[in-house]
Order: C-alpha cells, then structure tokens, then sequence
C-alpha cells in the first residue's frame, strides 16, 4: 500500500479539501467519474461527521489493490466522545444532529465495504471502501 | 550414459554436441523446405481443399495465404524465433474470423503443413533412416510449437472479438432513442442485474444531458422479472432524471412484476406509470405540449 | 467563497462558481431569504452546474432555500444538476422531494414564467409541486 495522504478535519472548509483530495486520488486510479463523485460524497459525510460530533479528527487516503481489484480505502478517525449505539447510527433517519441523518448509512450506501470502530470517551474510526475491477 | 566408453563423445549423447547438430539439421531442413517452395505449398493448398477446410475462402485466397504461412513458417524454423509468426497468426485471425473460420480448420491447417513437410522429409532421407530420424527429431518439436503459436494466436484473437461483440451488445442492449425533440425513449430487454442498471442509468442521464430531454418513457414490457434491487435501482434512475429535470414515465409493468413490486414494498408513489409504451407516449407528448391529431382535421378545407 | 446574487426582473439568480463549505451555504441561504423579501422577488433559481458533488448538507440547505422562499412568496428551482452528481445524491437517498428541478438556466427561466404565469391566472398565490 502507497503511503497514506492525512488530511486534518478541524474546520468545515477541511471537509471540501478532503472530498476534492479523494476525488484526485480516485481519478488517478481510473474510477469512472460516476464513482469519483459517488467516493467524494462519501467523505464528505464522514468528514462533517468529525466536525460535528468529536469537533477535530483526521481523513486519511489510500490505494490498495487485491487481486484483480483496486481501491480506494478511506479512514476517518477521532477522539471525540464515540458512538454508544453503532447499529443504530447505522440505521437511516438516525440522527443526533438535527441533520438529514444522512452521515453514516448515507456513505456507507455509496461504498462497497464499511466498518466503524468506537469506544465510548474514546473516539471512533471509520474506515471505507470503494473497488474498481482492473482491465475492465 | 556419458560414460559408456566408445559412444561418450557420439553427437547423440554430447548436450553440446547435440544442439550444434540440432541446429546444423535445422539449417539443412530449412534449405529443403527453400529449395522445394512451389511444390510443398502447391501440395499443401491441395490438401486443404481436399479435407474441405477453409471452406468460406476461395482457391486463390487459400493458396495465398497458404504462401503466407509457408514463409513465416519456415522463417520461423530458421530463427527460432517466434514473434513474427506469433504476429502473423494474429492478423490472419483478424481476417478469416469474421468469415467464419473455426477453431478445428486452423490447427487442421498447421496440423496438415507438419504432415506435408515430414512426408518430404521421408521421400528425401528414406535411404539414410538413421539421418531421417534425425532430422525429425530437430523437426517435430519445432513444428509442434509453430502449431501451437498459431492455434493460441487464432483462439485468442477470437476471445478478443467475442469481449468486443459483448461490450457492443451491451451497449446495444440498452439504447436511449430520441423519439421527437426533448423526448426520450429507453425500451429495456432482458434480464437487469445491478451492474446493468447501473450502466442504464449513467447512459440515460448523459443522455437528457446532451439531448435536453424534458420528458423520458423507458418501457419494461420486455423484463422477464424484476427484483427488489433491480426495482430500487428503477426508482432511482426515476428520481435522478428528475433532479436533471426531465420527468420520467414508466410503461409496460407486467402483473407479475406490478405484483411483485407491492409485495415487496417498493415505494411506487413517486413514479408515474402508464399501460402501455404507446400510451407513455401520448402522456409524454401531453406533456410537452404536443397535441396529435389526424391529418384531415389538420388541413385546411379545400 | 460568496455567491453572487442576480437580480434579474422578478426574479433573483445565484450561480454557485466553485466547491461550497457549510458556513458558504448557510449564507447564500440567508442572504437568498433576505433578499426574496427586500426585492419581493416572485422566483429564486439557484444555478449549481459547478458543483461536482452534493453532499447532505448542500441538499438540505438548497431544500431549506425552496421551502423558506415559498414561505415568503418565491417559487424556487435549482438547475444544472450535473448527471453523476444526481446519481451519486440519489445513492446516497437525496431527492429533493418537493423542490423544483430544471436542466440549466433557460430551462429554469420558462419554468419560472410558467408557474408565475399558472399564479397570476389563478389570482394570487399558489403552490404547486412538481414531483
């Protein structure tokens, strides 16, 4: 895996730079544009997610590829104060915000793998997916 | 084996020795197979049409190409080296596949030159058998190779047409047709799966892009079945036509599929649907302000 | 990034020109609001053709300007949704329910004379949605 482009979310015009930097880095892999929009508007959700409920946190890009396959894996990870429920942030119209509810089941619909880790007090971290079949 | 006394140091048993007089019986061969150009190839051109292959072409087109492969052939015996023959098959591929040709008529070919060149060898070395063994021995695993070459070139340039014909067919499969200004028509046929809904719904969006469509009939008369997937991919191409601004009809709902769909809970209510494609149509044309009406009433009264 | 504003007949005008963060949303929606009022504005068109991802926030927000305009008497319609921007918003279970939609700005601009048209022939204010 090629070293990883770390994006610090602290501020909501970090949220731009971070979609636009994953857009980049999936358009240099030869995603569709289709799918370049589809990776940019996931992590903007997760990149507002930070601001929104641990206030700071980072987005980290990277490429992976496996077997035939190749990805863009995108990590979101904070020290904020957790998810108590994660099945039910999962769950759509779940919101604490009084936003869309949209965030997590939002971009976990538009990636193909999505996993999120949290301890309560202690941050939590998301970590996405999106493959592309090689010489398709 | 190389210590059997007399024979230790016999070209036979010498690796060294061996490859020297594989290739100086190569040289010989070749020379032959020069000297007797005309004859061979005109016999090889005979047996071809006598075991009815490559009926789709003509004499002349067989005997020249059968000149063709004679040269790369021996080319390739000479130098050992395998690209331009390798190069050579493709291109003959590319040619006599959209003819027709199959698979068994090329290895027959290949197959039918190795008989035809090691029958010469026999009429030329039947004195010497100890020489003719020889000489096939540094024959036959280079004619083997050759037919391998040119039957892997022929059946991989035939994979490559059939992936061209099947990403055409694709393409084909769901074509968006301007019926009349600002109006789409996307008839689907066939089996949807989410990769091909996919593909349909990125067409058809382009498409009320470049055509300033307002208003889109897609008809799903010809699908078989619809699952709840494929059912939700519909409604989404629904929905993302409309943010593009056109309004999309749907037509064609079979019972079994309108059954299907509220059995599974698919939300419908923001679709409009209509019977039949020919009803979608004149909605579609109410729509956009159209009114149809039969010639007489449009003419003026003489 | 400030959004520039047009005023344009009845109508206002706001082409977006390059990527938003929230705060810049959040106040072209203000200052969309402000301005229905102070020009008596009878329609909003908001021109996003620039915008090469929609997120949630944008989508509430452009859904908040069109609910928040007709409040104040404005017909709103958003034009020049890009085609993968509009696939990706629906993946993701963005509609825009209730907002109107047009392909670019002359689209949006008859739609508008439509509805205002359909508004006056009816004698005075209406609703009406489309999709």
């Amino acid at each position: 895996m090629a070293d990883a482009l770390l994006i610090p979310i602290t501020a909501d015009v970090d949220v731009v730079t971070a979609r636009q930097r994953g857009r980049d880095l999936a358009a240099e892999a030869g995603f569709s544009s289709g799918d370049q929009t589809v990776i940019a508007a996931a992590i903007s959700e997760i990149a507002r997610n930070i601001l929104m409920y641990a206030k700071r946190g980072e987005i980290a890009l990277s490429l992976v590829a496996n077997g035939d396959r190749q990805g863009v894996v995108v990590v979101a990870r904070d020290q904020g104060p957790g998810i108590r429920d994660v099945p039910r942030a999962l769950q759509d119209g779940y919101s604490t915000s009084g936003g869309l509810g949209l965030g997590l089941p939002g971009a976990r619909r538009l990636m193909d793998d999505f996993e999120v880790v949290s301890d309560a007090g202690k941050g939590t971290t998301v970590t996405m997916k999106k493959w592309r079949r090689m010489n398709a | 084996m190389a210590t059997k006394g007399k024979d230790a140091q016999s070209p036979l048993t010498d690796p060294q020795a061996q490859t020297e007089s594989t290739a100086a019986l190569l040289r010989e061969l070749v020379a032959h197979l020069r000297q007797n150009r005309t004859q061979l190839r005109e016999e090889w051109a005979r047996r071809i049409t006598r075991a009815q292959l490559l009926t789709a072409m003509t004499e002349e087109e067989i005997f020249a190409e059968a000149t063709s492969v004679y040269d790369n052939y021996v080319e390739a015996l000479e130098t050992g080296t395998f690209e331009a023959l390798q190069a050579y098959a493709r291109n003959l591929s590319e040619r006599i596949i959209p003819r027709g040709v199959e698979t068994h008529e090329v290895v027959g070919i290949v197959l039918l030159l190795r008989d035809v060149l090691a029958r010469s060898l026999f009429g030329k070395y039947h004195e010497d058998f100890d020489k003719l063994n020889r000489i096939l021995d540094a024959y036959e695993p280079a004619a083997n190779r050759i037919a391998n070459t040119v039957a892997v070139g022929f059946v991989q340039e035939r994979e490559r047409i059939i992936r061209q014909q099947q990403e055409a067919i694709r393409e084909l499969s769901t074509p968006v047709l301007q019926v009349r200004e600002r109006l789409l028509i996307l008839p689907i046929i066939g089996v949807i799966d989410p990769q091909r809904a996919r593909q349909l719904t990125e067409q058809l969006l382009r498409a009320i892009r470049t055509n300033r469509a307002k208003v889109v009939v897609i008809d799903i008369t010809g699908v078989a079945a619809m699952d709840s997937n494929v059912a939700n991919h519909l409604v989404q191409t629904v929905e993302a036509s409309r943010l593009l601004g056109a309004t999309v009809i749907v037509t064609g709902l079979s019972p079994e599929i309108a059954q299907t769909l509220v059995t599974i809970g698919v939300d419908l209510s923001e679709m409009a649907t209509v019977g039949d494609l020919q009803g979608g149509i004149e909605e579609a044309e109410r729509l956009l302000g159209y009114k149809v009406l039969p010639l007489e009433e449009v003419t003026p009264k003489a | 990034m400030e959004v520039p504003i047009l005023k344009q007949g009845h109508y206002l005008i706001a082409s977006i020109q390059s990527a938003l963060t929230d705060a810049d949303l959040s106040h072209l929606r203000e200052a969309l609001i402000e301005r229905v009022g102070r020009f008596r504005a009878r329609g909003v068109i908001v021109d996003v053709t620039a915008l090469d991802v929609m997120d949630s926030f944008a989508v509430r927000t452009l859904r908040d300007i069109a609910h928040m305009a007709r409040l104040r008497g404005a017909e709103t319609v958003i034009v020049g949704i890009q085609p993968e921007v509009a696939f990706a918003m629906v993946q993701l279970g963005l509609t825009l329910k209730g907002v109107s939609t047009a392909l670019d700005l002359e689209e949006g601009l008859a739609f508008l004379n439509m509805q205002t048209q359909v508004r006056i022939e009816r004698g005075g204010p209406g609703r009406i949605d489309r999709g």
